[in-house]
This record gives C-alpha cells, sequence and structure tokens, in this order.
C-alpha cells in the first residue's frame, strides 16, 4: 500500500491540451452559424434616434430594411437625403415594388408578420418619410418599425430641445 | 526499398488550435449581432378616396399634437414642451368623461375624451420636421400608453405589464387600447 502511495504523489501529470482545437472548432462554428455578415454596405449616412419605448424585432427573415440618409458619396449623389434599398440608391417610386418583392420571398404563412424597418437619419425631414409611409401603405406592408437606439432615460431625450 | 517501410511521421496538431483560434477570431471580428429595435407602429391601409367624415367621432375625444417645421409642440391649441406631453397625454386618455371605464382614475373633466376606447390621438406633422423630433413625440405617445398600462398592471395584478401573462394583457390592453394616428402630412407652417 505504501509503495503505491508513493507512486501517485510523485508528479503531478502535464493537463492533456488535446482536445483544445475541438473545443475551439466547437465555439467557431457556433459563431459562424449564429452570426450573420453585414449584408449591404450602407450608401447613406445613418445616425438613428434614440427612443425608451422600444421593442425587439426578433425575425431578421421576416424583416426588410429601408436607409435613409444624406449620402455618404456626396460627389456622385448630392447632399439630400436619399432612400437606400438593399445596395442601391432608390426613389419613393421604387419603394413599392421593392417592398412587394421582398414579402414574395417570405413563406405564405408567415406573410402577415413581415415587418419593414426603417432606418433613418436624425436630420431627414418627415416629408421624405411621409412619402415612403404612403408607398408602404400602397404596397399593404403596413407593420412597419422606427429603427432606434435605446436610450438611457426618458430625460436624455429631452435635452436637444 | 527497404527504406520505405519506415513508419510515416505524425503530423503535429499542436498549431491547430492557433489556427481555429485565428479562425475565431476572424468571424468576431467581422459579424455583427445587433439586435433591431424601433418604434413599432402599424400603418392604415391605403384607399383612393380620403376618409369619411365621422360625425361619430367627437372633437373631445381626438388629442390633436402638432409639430411643425420648428419642431416646435402644439398640443390641443396650445404650446408645449416635451416633457410636459406624456403628462398631458395621460390625462387625455384616462379622462372617463362618461364613466364607463371602471379602472380608469381619470379627473372626468367632461370637455376632455369620454373614455379610452374612444380617445384617438393624432399625430400630425409638418414636411419639414425632423426625423428625430418626430420619433422622440411618437415615443412620448407611446409612453404614456405603457405608463398607464404599467399602472393599471401594477393595481390589478401587483406587476408591471410585461412580465403578465397573455390573458392577463389582454384584459388590461382591452381597457387602454392604442389609438395613435399618423395623419398624411399637412402644411402646418412654421
Amino acid at each position: 500500500m505504501a509503495q503505491i502511495r508513493k507512486k501517485k504523489s510523485k508528479e503531478t501529470p502535464p493537463v492533456s491540451t488535446a482536445s483544445l482545437p475541438d473545443i475551439v472548432f466547437m465555439l467557431l462554428f457556433f459563431f459562424m452559424v449564429t452570426t450573420t455578415m453585414r449584408e449591404v454596405t450602407l450608401l447613406v449616412r445613418v445616425k438613428k434616434p434614440k427612443a425608451t419605448e422600444i421593442q425587439k424585432l426578433d425575425r431578421k427573415d421576416l424583416t426588410t430594411y429601408i436607409y435613409m440618409g444624406a449620402p455618404r458619396n456626396t460627389e456622385l449623389y448630392g447632399s439630400e437625403p436619399r432612400i437606400q434599398l438593399d445596395d442601391q440608391l432608390g426613389s419613393v417610386g421604387d419603394v413599392q415594388s421593392f417592398v412587394i418583392l421582398k414579402r414574395e420571398e417570405i413563406n405564405e404563412a408567415e406573410r402577415p408578420k413581415f415587418t419593414v424597418s426603417i432606418k433613418a437619419d436624425i436630420d431627414v425631414k418627415m416629408g421624405l418619410i411621409s412619402d415612403l409611409k404612403q408607398e408602404l401603405r400602397k404596397a399593404q406592408a403596413l407593420k412597419i418599425s422606427y429603427s432606434t437606439n435605446p436610450a438611457g432615460s426618458p430625460e436624455e431625450l429631452f435635452k436637444t430641445y | 526499398m527497404a527504406r520505405n517501410k519506415r513508419s510515416i511521421p505524425e503530423i503535429n496538431a499542436g498549431s491547430m488550435a492557433d489556427i481555429a483560434f485565428l479562425l475565431l477570431i476572424f468571424f468576431l471580428v467581422t459579424t455583427t449581432m445587433d439586435v433591431d429595435k424601433g418604434l413599432m407602429v402599424k400603418l392604415p391601409a391605403w384607399s383612393e378616396e380620403p376618409p369619411p367624415d365621422n360625425n361619430e367621432i367627437r372633437e373631445k375625444n381626438i388629442f390633436v399634437v402638432l409639430v411643425n417645421s420648428n419642431n416646435q409642440l402644439l398640443v390641443e391649441e396650445e404650446y408645449m414642451e416635451l416633457p410636459d406631453l406624456r403628462a398631458a397625454t395621460k390625462l387625455f386618455i384616462d379622462n372617463n368623461g362618461d364613466g364607463t371605464c371602471e379602472d380608469c382614475r381619470g379627473a372626468r373633466d367632461p370637455k376632455s375624451s369620454e373614455n379610452p376606447q374612444k380617445a384617438i390621438i393624432s399625430l400630425q406633422n409638418d414636411r419639414g420636421t425632423n426625423y428625430d423630433m418626430f420619433v422622440k413625440v411618437r415615443n412620448e405617445l407611446l409612453g404614456a400608453y405603457s405608463e398607464l398600462r404599467n399602472e393599471l398592471a401594477e393595481r390589478k395584478y401587483g406587476r408591471a405589464y410585461d412580465l403578465l401573462n397573455e390573458e392577463a394583457q389582454a384584459t388590461i390592453s382591452e381597457v387602454y387600447p392604442q389609438f395613435i394616428s399618423e395623419a398624411e402630412p399637412v402644411s402646418v407652417g412654421g
């Protein structure tokens, strides 16, 4: 007995690192599956407004994004706020067909949950957004979301006015 | 020929972890995990003809909020600052002028709304209004409703509205349904 005990206490064996690659690969696959690559390159500058009464949009596949703001490349597109649909700048007239096409891509059973998320810059005037809303109504895309960032407290919103 | 019989040396797998880490860090950096958040709004369906003049909706049941192109607020024909809007909206919704809403605690002012089912908030903006201001106003209006719902939830169930089950939430949103109309843009000047 004494001899066996002596053997055990000699030296602690090194921790095997053979399974480390497996662990890391598992993490890697997890991140590859759960995250999405940025789909569009933003051609317009978007600084989202802040709000407190916000709700999460949890189904990304049922959401279509419309970006609005002043173009980044002012030499090419001017400085007036424009609408970006997918990877190109469009006009208000293109919105209706764009939204209808996007809705066609979704499974029919889930079409009522189709949402349009408006990501507009804080400096955009409501005239353009009202025009957009009229087009969305014509396209029967009635569920919309004004994309915002969460504000820390309600008081934070009153500062500038 | 005898040389070929020698065993093939094992590939060193020690650097495998490094490679995998490199890939992992690449994906961590390039991907975005941002969850989109926003103010959910339901638009009215499109109709070619203008909405019919509805005499049933009485003047006192409409709470008119105007935002002009200088981002100033005009609420029920009076100038108002943004921080006061939420309280004013709550007073209007919760007024309960005809006494049919048992759960309301309003002042029962005969000149204000009859009950929360009939109370409508009409948000009108100029074409020159800033989007930022519009979202803030919209946020305050939604905030007024959620505060009322929360207060009622606390009184009835002793918990915040978000923590209730669906059935209880439905009971409360029946008492305070949301009627916010975003009218088409008008020129309200500035």
